[in-house]
């Protein structure tokens, strides 16, 4: 099941879509309780802590994740948190004033699966692609990224 | 390079065939034929995959005689190294953890064996 992201050109947008096995109900339920966002949404190697997450129209956010040296702060405010449509802003404590705002939304696919699509808007094309560096600089972790496995044989050949 | 471009080399190498295509391009140039000898599959198969890589940037191909060589093309492959590709890397690790997390919500009993399967 993998995630599928598109980036337009010219547009400070960037998509997802990613289908889960298990209904909208508990999908939705992993997006706004905090006990349960906890187990998901930071990187493996670095604890996540959760300072605050009232996943309400006009509540806020704030978590940090820290691997005990280094803490990357992140923060925003939702504006709707109903499984048809979700809405909040989204602040890296590194790159202050670049506010993005993250729309997700949730669906029945059938057989108890959910699909979900997401965009996140960037105020301008240069600040999705330098929040984007500055934000994946420290979460791609996992040993993941097929490309870096792929990439040293390639360039070695390609420079030949 | 374009954005949009970055996300047809990201699917470009999404599929284990071309990604085996451009491993052995980096040898040095090959024919479809040569390309298709050492895989289960059909030259159109073949020349689908490669045009998906030809459309990515990835290769580029060139007529020498009768034959139509495909040469491997490095420099889409820097580019996608960069922020999507993490991106994208990024957002698999979270929603795979998403996944143990639903999964252990929807079946508590089985959490130990679900764990040994992965």
């Amino acid at each position: 099941m993998k995630t599928k992201i598109t980036a337009p050109e010219g547009l400070p947008f960037i998509d997802m879509e990613r289908e889960f096995d298990a209904p909208v109900e508990l999908v939705h339920r992993a997006y706004v309780e905090p006990e349960l966002v906890k187990q998901w949404l930071g990187p493996r190697k670095y604890e996540m802590v959760i300072e605050q997450w009232d996943a309400r129209d006009g509540g806020a956010y704030r978590f940090v994740q820290t691997d005990g040296e280094n803490r990357y702060g992140f923060r925003g405010v939702f504006h709707r948190m109903a499984p048809d449509l979700m809405v909040q802003t989204f602040e890296f404590d590194g790159a202050p004033g670049h506010v993005s705002l993250d729309t997700q939304r949730l669906e029945a696919v059938g057989d108890g699966r959910t699909r979900m699509t997401s965009r996140s808007i960037f105020m301008s094309v240069e600040d999705r692609d330098a929040m984007i560096e500055a934000g994946m600089s420290q979460g791609v972790d996992d040993g993941y990224n097929r490309l870096d496995e792929l990439l040293p044989t390639l360039m070695v050949a390609a420079a030949r | 390079m374009q954005v949009d471009q970055l996300s047809q080399v990201f699917g470009a190498l999404a599929d284990p065939t071309r990604r085996a295509i451009l491993m052995r391009l980096a040898d040095g140039d090959l024919t479809v034929a040569d390309l298709a000898a050492p895989f289960p599959v059909s030259q159109p198969a073949i020349s689908k995959h490669l045009k998906v890589l030809e459309s990515a940037g990835l290769i580029s191909r060139t007529r020498r005689a009768t034959a139509r060589l495909s040469h491997l093309e490095a420099e889409p492959l820097r580019d996608a190294a960069k922020w999507l590709a993490r991106y994208q890397a990024y957002w698999d690790a979270r929603y795979d953890q998403l996944d143990e997390l639903l999964a252990r919500l929807q079946h508590p009993e089985d959490d130990a064996e679900r764990k040994d399967d992965r």
